[in-house]
């Protein structure tokens, strides 16, 4: 039964790769080829490209990612918290407190050293 | 006879229809309306007509106040070169435009368009963990992203990638934490659950527990998390015309390109939906009940197809209203620069988002002790 309410999901993933699929070939098989090695080049604003497009970026959207990481796992604990939090009562709010303030000490530490800035 | 009520009445056949109904007529048709309402409502705070030169010669240059330029485009970009640069990851440049359409199509799967009359539903499929499908599916419109940007071998491309995924990964931690206070309240994920709890009353039979009312920061929140989320003005810095071009996908062209930009309004429907089912009732009509209208002890029958048609124009109402306030913000607010999209959401949304949940705690738990 519960397993039968995902079928409409994955009938919705088709639908979804199927207008990509449609959006792709329609393009490719409609569409003219005239491919000339101009308009082969990468664009950079009119210039001829140097190098490869590959390049190493800022370590800033690695730190990001991080903090993401720990920020994300621990919005998961408090999912199921959230969802039981009236039946739980004060009892759930006390013990939830503690790992709150352990969390607030994460981002004020992750804050004091300067990992959320950007410049 | 039968065995064709058989068939009609199977529950994917029926999953199968409104399908069909929902997402091909339409989330489809309301994306591409959307496409040319932008451009409309823009000229309007611009102070231009906006487009209205498509037309059909044959019958009288027939314009239709620009309605044609939805055909026009959709046909142009049809026929338009589908080039691919050189030095281009094909398999991963190709992929990359399906992600849109997979976040943007998949979460319709949850959203109520009128309440449930007896057994048959509204909604594509109602399972239990509800928004959390959502939030599953609307993280995987990151890889579209991040593979179109880094597949390019552009250096733009490259940098709206890199953009684009600090950026919604930052807000997919906002857009989770601030849903937190709405799940305490209602004890639920699932949608149908949310909703019916926004269709009771405080105050006697006067004013809608929308969660709009129970939980306004949160609702605040949550619509800026899913701008962001959607790089939306004013935090479209990983497309960044004046900056970086077009982003992470100013190498596609014609039909790919056209896949990125539909998939985006879709999208923005389905924000519009979201921000509906959560914090304004849904389908909800103030003060209409299952049998009738009802408020101050005033009473007027309708009838019950009445109802849902009501319920369904109501929905579709509101989504119509926050695709106007998206574009308007769009066209109001400047573009943020990056720097200040992390601030605002790691420095402001964040702590915010916390105190938001201790004080609903708070709240609630004075409620539930001292019956307030």
């Amino acid at each position: 039964m519960v397993a039968e309410q995902y079928i409409p999901v994955l009938m919705l993933l088709g639908v979804a790769l199927g207008f990509g699929a449609l959006f792709t070939l329609l393009g490719i098989l409609l569409g003219p080829k005239r491919d000339t090695a101009v308009k082969k080049m990468p664009f950079e604003s009119g210039l001829p490209s140097t190098g490869s497009g590959f390049k190493r970026y800022s370590v800033r959207f690695y730190m990001v990612a991080l903090a993401f990481l720990i920020f994300d796992v621990e919005i998961i604990f408090f999912y199921p918290w959230a969802v039981k939090f009236r039946e739980f009562g004060l009892y759930g709010f006390v013990v939830m407190s503690i790992f709150f303030v352990i969390l607030v000490l994460g981002l004020v530490y992750d804050w004091r050293k300067g990992a959320l800035e950007w410049d | 006879m039968e065995l064709i009520l058989d068939i009609l009445l199977n529950p994917v056949v029926i999953a199968l229809l409104k399908i069909v109904v929902i997402v091909l007529v339409f989330v489809a048709a309301t994306g591409t309306v959307m496409t040319l309402m932008e451009r409309k409502w823009m000229s309007a705070v611009q102070d231009r007509i906006g487009p209205n030169r498509a037309n059909i010669p044959f019958l009288r240059d027939f314009r239709g106040r620009g309605a044609l330029h939805m055909a026009a485009d959709g046909l142009k970009s049809i026929f338009k070169e589908d080039t691919v640069p050189e030095g281009v990851d094909l398999v991963i440049f190709t992929i990359a435009p399906f992600f849109g359409f997979i976040s943007a199509v998949v979460i319709w799967a949850v959203i109520p368009f009128a309440a449930p009359i007896g057994d048959f539903t509204f909604q594509i499929t109602d399972v239990n963990i509800g928004i959390l499908l959502v939030f599953a599916v609307t993280s995987l419109g990151i890889y579209g992203t991040v593979l179109a940007g880094w597949s390019s071998n552009n250096k733009f491309a490259l940098l709206g990638a890199a953009r684009g995924t600090s950026q919604m990964l930052s807000y997919e931690i906002f857009l989770g934490l601030s849903l937190v206070g709405v799940f305490m309240v209602n004890g639920s994920v699932q949608v149908s659950i949310l909703v019916a709890n926004q269709n009771t009353y405080w105050f006697g039979d006067v004013i809608p527990k929308w969660g709009l009312f129970t939980q306004p920061l949160a609702f605040v929140m949550f619509f800026t998390a899913m701008l962001a989320e959607a790089k939306r003005l004013p935090f479209d810095a990983p497309e960044g015309e004046s900056e970086i071009i077009a982003g992470y996908f100013m190498e596609y062209s014609g039909m790919r390109y056209a896949a990125f930009m539909l998939a985006e309004y879709i999208a923005m429907v389905g924000i519009a939906a979201l921000v509906t089912t959560l914090f304004l009732g849904g389908y909800h009509v103030p003060w209409l009940h299952a049998e009738g209208f009802q408020i101050f002890g005033w009473f007027m029958a309708v009838p019950v197809w009445l109802v849902s048609a009501l319920q369904i124009l109501a929905f579709v109402g509101k989504i119509i209203f926050f695709c106007w306030l998206i574009i308007m913000v769009r066209w109001t607010i400047p573009r943020f620069r990056f720097d200040q999209i992390m601030e605002l959401g790691w420095k402001k949304l964040l702590p915010l988002s916390l105190a938001n949940i201790v004080l609903t705690a708070l709240v609630l738990l004075a409620v539930d002790n001292w019956n307030l």
